[in-house]
């Protein structure tokens, strides 16, 4: 017995370090000079923050930066809002449609995004919204809904109902209910939900290429993406020092929420 | 975008599976219909705008420029003509095309098999791991799963870089003779590349929802098969895997679906390697014929795509309503 742990001990550890090195050498990458980049690989972090330096101080950067940053966080506030709303009408209401909606959310997301990019830029040209912030945002909350009505549903669900009735029992209108009573107890699901929905927009890649095609509008990951292309294998730091900059907050909130959400589901269901 | 939203949202939560639990119970409780009056739809409304404006108008477009025909007077602002069925007529006819669908179809088998294979056997591992080890392992793949789609893919190709990535380096540290050897610019090692990247995303998502899946197997159930004298085979055979069936369905149809449309990945490592008419698969295909001025085609192809993710997502979902009451 004791033997078999020790070797599973050890394909563990192979394992950890074959999934966990592209993120590390990203990382390492990203402090090391050009000039040694190019002469045989070094695994320990070496320090320089010369890469960094010119990530901010190249074109469009910031701009592309504020852009994610706009993009995303109206993603975030629209998304949840109207996924609250959808989330009380199936989790408190029996009413014809209701499982059709439910079927409808869960097809929906299945649609794939790819098959749409053609078409989404053609119907935002239509309205004079290609290269604007939102017509981004308004591809996105479409695409980030189903997956945030899905979510807040179960927690809404953890809610016992009779805290909102004790509220109209007090004269409350449901509606107030839901508000005042409903809205900060879910709170935790909101954050969490809200992250996710943060994640999502903030790493989209495809629509913003076909949607954001000016430099000025770009996003970050086109950016990231054109910088790439550009430097054509003789900015490597540059390049992982960008990916890295995209990718830290996004693993930073992810194993926050990780843990979050599955907590928020678990007592929802104990509760519900 | 849904890729990204599925591969980390329905993964993390289980969206579909998270909301199950919580939601088995509660219609019993529900208040007497009736009562209710319009209040349910008109909350519904802010939902059914965004999904019809941002989803569901675009797919209609999608139909519509599918029948239509683009052509340089369109560029100058002509309305392009209907001219019914004829791009579908034109794709199937093309050979190039059933290249394309081959393609994707192969890579995505063997993308999902690789994924669920190697998902599998770290769950399997991470059961028989102590607390320190689990939890070493689960934050590498956690790191893997966070990673973005973009980010991640260029990581790989620099790792891959013929210059000087690290892979050529060991290669070539070990007696093989790969300086400057090109991964990208060969199709079967492009895939390698390209499948390399998709299976390293994949696998935390299925790794972590089946570990997940054998932590609800009684102790008892195993100790008692294994008193029985059932072996480490048997008792995954005869225990472990009629209780994880139904979540492995699940797992292989949407795992399916992610990597039928996969775009990113091949897209940047096209960019990079610079071959693209042997490695498109269909979401690159509609996409760059799309990029030549060729809506009509382009978007013949994307319904093709949609037609093909539907059938997959009606096996999934009658898989999810056979297991649960929504």
């Amino acid at each position: 017995m004791r033997r078999h742990r020790a070797l599973w001990n050890a394909v563990a550890a192979a394992v950890m370090v074959v999934v966990a090195f592209p993120v590390y050498w990203m990382f390492v990458t990203s402090f090391r000079p050009n000039s040694q980049i190019r002469s045989a690989p070094r695994f320990l972090p070496f320090g320089t923050l010369e890469n960094y330096r010119a990530v901010f101080e190249r074109d469009h950067f910031w701009s592309s930066f504020a852009n994610s940053l706009q993009v995303t966080l109206l993603t975030v506030v629209f998304a949840l809002f109207t996924a609250f709303l959808a989330a009380l009408a199936v989790a408190r209401f029996r009413f014809r449609g209701r499982v059709a909606f439910l079927v409808l959310v869960l097809l929906v997301q299945m649609v794939p995004a790819e098959a749409l990019m053609i078409s989404v830029v053609k119907v935002l040209e239509g309205w004079d919204l290609r290269n604007s912030i939102a017509g981004l945002t308004i591809t996105y909350v479409a695409f980030v809904l189903p997956f945030t009505v899905w979510t807040l549903r179960g927690f809404v669900g953890g809610v016992p109902r009779e805290l909102e009735e004790a509220a109209m029992v007090d004269g409350s209108s449901r509606l107030r209910a839901f508000f005042t009573v409903t809205l900060p107890l879910v709170a935790p699901g909101l954050v969490a939900t809200g992250i996710f929905a943060f994640i999502q927009a903030w790493n989209e890649f495809t629509f913003a290429l076909v949607i954001m095609d000016r430099p000025e509008k770009e996003t970050l990951p086109v950016w990231l993406q054109a910088f790439n292309f550009g430097a054509r294998g003789t900015d490597w730091g540059g390049v992982m020092a960008g990916s890295t900059l995209i990718t830290v907050p996004v693993i930073v909130f992810f194993l926050f929420v990780h843990r979050r959400v599955a907590a928020g589901l678990t007592a929802g269901a104990v509760k519900g | 975008m849904t890729a990204v939203l599925s591969e980390e949202g329905a993964g993390a939560s289980p969206a579909p599976s998270g909301g199950r639990r919580s939601g088995s119970d509660r219609p019993a409780r529900l208040p007497r219909p009736g009562r209710a009056g319009l209040l349910p739809y008109a909350l519904l409304v802010p939902a059914l705008v965004a999904l019809g404006v941002g989803l569901g108008y675009p797919l209609v477009r999608l139909g519509v420029m599918s029948t239509q025909e683009f052509g340089l007077p369109q560029q100058f602002g002509a309305p392009a003509p209907f001219v019914g069925g004829e791009n579908f007529r034109s794709i199937f006819g093309d050979p190039y095309f059933w290249d394309v669908l081959r393609r994707s179809l192969v890579f995505c088998a063997v993308s999902v098999v690789l994924t669920l294979v190697l998902g599998t056997l770290l769950a399997l591992l991470l059961a028989r791991l102590g607390t320190v080890m689990r939890t070493g392992l689960s934050v590498a793949l956690l790191l893997a799963w966070a990673t973005p789609a973009l980010t991640a893919t260029i990581v790989w190709q620099w790792i891959f870089d013929a210059r000087y990535g690290v892979v050529n380096w060991l290669l070539t540290r070990l007696g093989g003779d790969f300086q400057g050897h090109s991964w990208l610019s060969q199709p079967l090692s492009f895939f390698f590349v390209g499948t390399l990247v998709v299976v390293w995303m994949g696998v935390p998502f299925v790794a972590f929802t089946l570990y997940a899946g054998m932590t609800q197997i009684p102790g008892e159930v195993m100790e008692a098969a294994a008193i029985d004298g059932a072996g480490g085979w048997a008792r995954f055979r005869d225990v472990t895997w009629p209780a994880l069936k139904p979540i492995f369905v699940v797992l292989a149809a949407l795992s399916t679906l992610w990597d039928l449309r996969v775009f990113t990945q091949i897209y940047v490592l096209q960019q990079a390697g610079g071959i693209t008419r042997e490695t498109n698969t269909l979401g690159v295909y509609a996409y760059r014929t799309s990029a030549g001025n060729d809506f009509g085609r382009g978007a013949a192809v994307a319904l093709v795509m949609v037609g093909i993710t539907l059938l997959a997502t009606l096996f999934h979902l009658r898989q999810m309503f056979s297991q649960e009451e929504v």
